[in-house]
């Protein structure tokens, strides 16, 4: 299940609806927002998504995992808007029979969806603010 | 047509929208925000979506559909 919303992620919400009795393993990357970048203290972030693209890259992404490993279910869901440090702005869990593929699986979704997923986040400083990766 | 902006282009032109005339494909669109916003062309890449898919630069626009420039993306 794919969702983008600007309301706070319910993890163990995701975690739970990961149950499966074929399941053997339930695998889980929480992203957290970190106080510093490059030894600059963060304040916050703001995401924002072209969400119907969004949607469509991170169906791509979960129907490629579930060619590659033998998944039971999966989820992603991504939070735009402001977020302050600590907070969560992706949770990707994948259910599985076996760990190996739950870790590999997990792994291979957040690292796609950083490459490709129309989803931008913008750094806000003391002293001004970057959108992340935008410029050389 | 009318292009979506996005992140750090949507701040380079001012706003959400842009509207552009006789522009044909993908490249002439990349071409001309590229030229008209020196902002743009500064950017680590840039791609076009045409009906929330990734285009080449070959691809031909036509009047329907849904246009967006794509900054470098970052999210997660």
């Amino acid at each position: 299940m794919i969702k983008i919303t600007d309301q706070p992620l319910n993890t163990q919400a995701i975690i739970d609806s990961m149950a499966s009795p074929e399941g053997g393993a339930v695998n889980v990357f929480i992203g957290t927002v970190r106080n510093v970048t490059k030894g600059k203290q963060v304040i916050r972030l703001e995401f924002e998504a072209y969400e119907p693209m969004a949607t469509k890259e991170l169906t791509k992404i979960m129907e490629e995992a579930k060619r590659k490993w033998p998944i039971l279910k999966v989820a992603v869901h991504h939070r735009v808007g402001v977020l302050d440090i600590s907070e969560v702005p992706v949770v990707i869990a994948v259910s599985t029979p076996h760990r190996a593929a739950g870790f590999e699986a997990c792994q291979y979704i957040i690292d796609t969806l950083k490459q490709t997923v129309p989803i931008w986040k913008k750094e806000i400083f003391e002293d001004g603010e970057v959108w992340v990766a935008a410029h050389p | 047509m009318i292009v979506k902006l996005f992140g750090v282009t949507r701040e380079i032109v001012g706003g959400p929208l842009l509207e552009v005339n006789d522009i044909a494909t993908v490249g002439e669109l990349k071409d001309y925000v590229m030229s008209t916003y020196p902002g743009i062309k500064k950017l680590n890449s840039l791609m076009v979506a045409v009906n929330s898919e990734y285009a080449k630069d070959d691809l031909t626009l036509n009047e329907n559909d849904e246009i967006a420039l794509i900054p470098p993306v970052s999210g997660g």
